[in-house]
């Protein structure tokens, strides 16, 4: 390589072709991603755009920086396939023989956690019954989706209704970060995308799931050690307001104990950035079962409606068997 | 080594043309005398400037309450303002300046236009100082190393290209034909730049791409920008001086040209972390080019091996190799990191975690800046017919920034290995694990202490020698112009 011309045609060729690699072929591929459809019962378009105050919030977060210290990505290590019961149908004696032969019989299952425990065999009927309480719930983990079905009909033909639950697993789940791993969809109508790349402190991509109570960020962001006393978040006052209280106190006066109290007469207030910022918080969520992150929703899954997740009434996401969504 | 070879061999590139004479250096060096000053003591500044965020960033993690009521001041801009600093204020300019020395002596020409590269290191700094103003003000982009908002970035890239294009034409207008190593990486190295540059402005700022695109390419150009360019100038830097000091030919060009091949192959493929909500393939394909990576770490480790005779000693001779020597051993260990995190059982622990940032900064501050002090503090005398009043300030210099990297790194990096283990269990609370990261980031304070300190160090020993430059300087001018109007007295 003794020629000027050479030495550039090398690095414009290893250039070129990382550039159509992560440049072009991105844009291609998901910068003209579009909104899906969620699979598994009502059919939803997903991601909403999130409400106007929302997206104000994210705009607090990127110039905060809240990105260099909060991830928004969680991971699953893979899926299991759960055999719930939705109803435990009149033979209720049957139902639990079947599972316990299931469980026991066969190297295509083992008993799910809820199972584990109270599950005897020659169990009586009262214990059956107990079992069988707060339903739906999994018994069964399955290994493969042709044992799955095999499965399912063995316990329909005992009167029960049991149905396949897709359960992504991970240690990100595990600890309540999330119900799936974050997909790119997540982030369609987010400018900038701000996926972090730390986890100084925890995951926020699932945030508005898990806390859903606006006044509870609020005093956390004034003073984080008073929510969560092994935090160690700075705290960001300068969102907030120190004023006078005239007349009658504000009805968003943060309500705070003793020594952080602004002393008499005095209130703390959120500015509107506070407010955006939270209102940007609470829509973090990221669990709409989708046709590349099949899930089963949790039968109590009440979607608030300030979210860009879509509404999904609870009980026909659970009735609903994925039928259509790849087994990971 | 072409700069001591035999007289230049006839030019292929202007057939049966008098080839022209070779420039000395001493014309060379006064060529590039203002334009690297310029380059280098606002890079200096910057460097201690970047070390103040840092440190406040750090005591972060000591004190959460500490300057916790000012919006500019708080975690979430000090420490991307730091970063900035560090990279765009001091990385970038002084591999710049060093870009243009190398060139300009390899080619054995004067550098071209030195008044209009000055104009745009001014430019530059101007970009740098609206961009970290931003950020502290919050209008940092949320891209991250891509935080300086467009109005900052368009100055630095117009000040970049002004640079670039006077630094090509130095590279065309070279009296010596034979190419030497360095060069072509730093020839890469010049287009490289403003190309990742104005991609990521065009996609990410300006003409906004939609969704998980624009993560890509902010990943993208930051892995193109720490691994590659940085990459390419420090390895330049390094293949030119090592060989040069010691008095030795470098040992073989074709391990050169695999380095070179490698880094740029591999190395600009690598941003898209595993974890990246992304179809399968990016972060896959990032993996393997990371893992492959480690081709061009073992070629360059066994030409420098080769160049010193195995006599590794060699590089404690003087004291500009001494940088020179650390960031190499830093250039090995962060590639080899770098590497052996592309396993998807090491990256599972390391992501999100310390590791990172620390693998990152040894990168940036092991390899560049220790290669760029021991460029600058050989480099700066030349220019100047200077020396340095004593080389205990820069032997002092040495030792601080390399305890420093170390204090810095190793708790990061043991934090970060002890952070990841227990994320991966879901029993262990994770205010515990954030907490339990707290005695490495406390550690780590130490070591931006000593980092500061040695920046200050460093633009100490730089300005001190420009001053003492141009005080003579001016006190000659102004001798001359007083005796000139004594003589004229004198005459009638």
């Amino acid at each position: 390589m003794n020629y000027g011309p050479l030495v550039f045609l090398a690095a414009f060729f290893a250039l070129a072709s990382s550039w159509c690699g992560f440049v072009l072929t991105p844009q291609l591929q998901i910068g003209r991603l579009q909104q899906t459809i969620t699979v598994g019962g009502a059919a939803m378009t997903y991601p909403q755009a999130r409400p106007g105050l929302a997206r104000q919030g994210l705009e607090v977060y990127r110039a905060n920086g809240c990105a260099y210290c909060h991830s928004q990505q969680v991971g699953q290590t893979g899926t299991v396939l759960d055999i719930a019961l939705t109803d435990a149908g009149t033979n209720q004696a049957a139902t639990v023989a079947a599972l316990l032969k299931l469980a026991e019989g066969s190297p295509d299952h083992v008993p799910a956690l809820t199972m584990l425990r109270p599950l005897q065999p020659g169990g009586s009927n009262a214990a059956s019954a107990t079992i069988l309480e707060g339903l739906p719930k999994a018994f069964l983990r399955s290994s493969t989706r042709e044992a799955a079905n095999a499965a399912i009909k063995t316990l329909n033909a005992t009167g029960a209704k049991a149905q396949l639950w897709i359960v992504p697993v991970g240690p990100d789940l595990a600890r309540g970060w999330g119900q799936r791993r974050s997909v790119a969809e997540d982030f369609l109508f987010d400018s900038p995308v701000m996926p972090g790349s730390q986890r100084v402190g925890p995951d926020l991509a699932d945030l508005g799931a898990r806390r859903p109570d606006a006044n509870w960020h609020l005093r956390h962001l004034y003073a984080p050690r008073l929510e969560d006393k092994g935090s160690i978040m700075p705290p960001y006052r300068f969102l907030f307001e120190k004023r006078k209280i005239v007349r009658q106190p504000s009805p968003e006066a943060l309500a705070l104990p003793g020594d952080l109290a602004p002393g008499d007469g005095y209130e703390i207030v959120p500015r509107p950035a506070a407010k955006a910022l939270v209102a940007y918080l609470t829509s973090l969520r990221a669990d709409a079962p989708l046709f590349d992150a099949p899930m089963t929703l949790p039968a109590s899954a009440g979607t608030p409606a300030s979210t860009n997740a879509p509404v999904v009434p609870g009980t026909t996401s659970a009735t609903a068997a994925p039928a259509n969504a790849p087994a990971k | 080594m072409s700069e001591s070879s035999s007289p230049s061999p006839p030019s292929p590139a202007n057939p049966g043309g008098v080839a022209r004479p070779p420039v000395a250096p001493p014309e060379i060096d006064a060529s590039c005398r203002l334009p690297l000053v310029v380059l280098f003591l606002g890079a200096a500044m910057w460097l201690v400037l970047g070390s103040a965020f840092a440190l406040v960033a750090s005591i972060k993690f000591h004190v959460p309450e500490f300057l916790a009521d000012s919006a500019w001041l708080t975690y979430g801009r000090v420490r991307p303002a730091g970063f900035n600093c560090m990279l765009y204020g001091f990385c970038l300019p002084a591999g710049l300046g060093v870009a243009l020395w190398l060139l300009a002596r390899l080619g054995r020409t004067r550098l071209v236009l030195p008044g209009l590269i000055t104009a745009g290191a001014v430019c530059w700094n101007l970009g740098v100082a609206a961009g970290v103003g931003g950020i502290l003000a919050g209008a940092s982009t949320g891209f991250e190393n891509l935080e300086m908002p467009s109005y900052a970035a368009r100055l630095v890239f117009l000040g970049c290209l002004m640079i670039v294009v006077l630094a090509v034409l130095t590279f065309h207008q070279r009296r010596e034909r034979q190419l030497f190593v360095s060069q072509w990486f730093l020839f890469a190295a010049l287009f490289w730049f403003p190309w990742i540059y104005s991609t990521a402005d065009l996609l990410l700022l300006t003409f906004q791409v939609r969704g998980m695109a624009q993560a890509v390419i902010a990943w993208w150009y930051s892995d193109n920008l720490l691994v590659v360019w940085l990459g390419l100038v420090g390895l330049a830097t390094v293949f030119y001086f090592v060989p040069k000091l010691t008095g030795r030919d470098l040992h073989s060009r074709y391990l050169a040209l695999l380095a070179f091949w490698m880094l740029i192959l591999f190395g600009s493929w690598g941003g898209i972390p595993e974890s990246a909500p992304v179809p399968a393939w990016m972060p896959i394909l990032s993996a393997v080019a990371r893992g492959l990576g480690v081709i061009s770490i073992v070629a360059v480790a066994l030409n420098v091996h080769g160049t010193l005779g195995g006599q590794g000693s060699k590089l404690m001779a003087h004291p500009s190799l001494r940088f020179i020597g650390f960031g190499l051993v830093a250039f090995i260990v962060a590639g080899l990191m770098s590497a052996v995190s592309a396993f998807s059982e090491v990256n599972q622990v390391t992501q999100f975690t310390w590791f990172t940032p620390a693998k990152g900064l040894l990168n940036a501050y092991g390899f560049f800046a220790m290669v760029m002090f021991g460029a600058v503090y050989y480099i700066v005398p030349q220019l100047l017919g200077l020396e340095f009043p004593s080389t205990k300030l820069v032997r002092a210099h040495f030792w601080i920034a390399a305890a420093g990297v170390l204090l810095f790194v190793v708790p990061l990096m043991a934090g970060g290995i002890v952070q990841g283990l227990k994320l991966q269990h879901p029993d262990i609370p994770f205010s515990d694990i954030a907490r339990g990261t707290l005695p490495f980031l406390r550690a780590s304070t130490t070591g931006d202490l000593l980092l500061a300190l040695g920046h200050l160090m460093f633009l100490g020993n730089l300005a001190g020698l420009v001053i003492r430059f141009y005080r003579a300087r001016a006190v000659s001018a102004w001798v001359a112009a007083t005796t000139e109007i004594k003589t004229t007295e004198a005459q009638p």
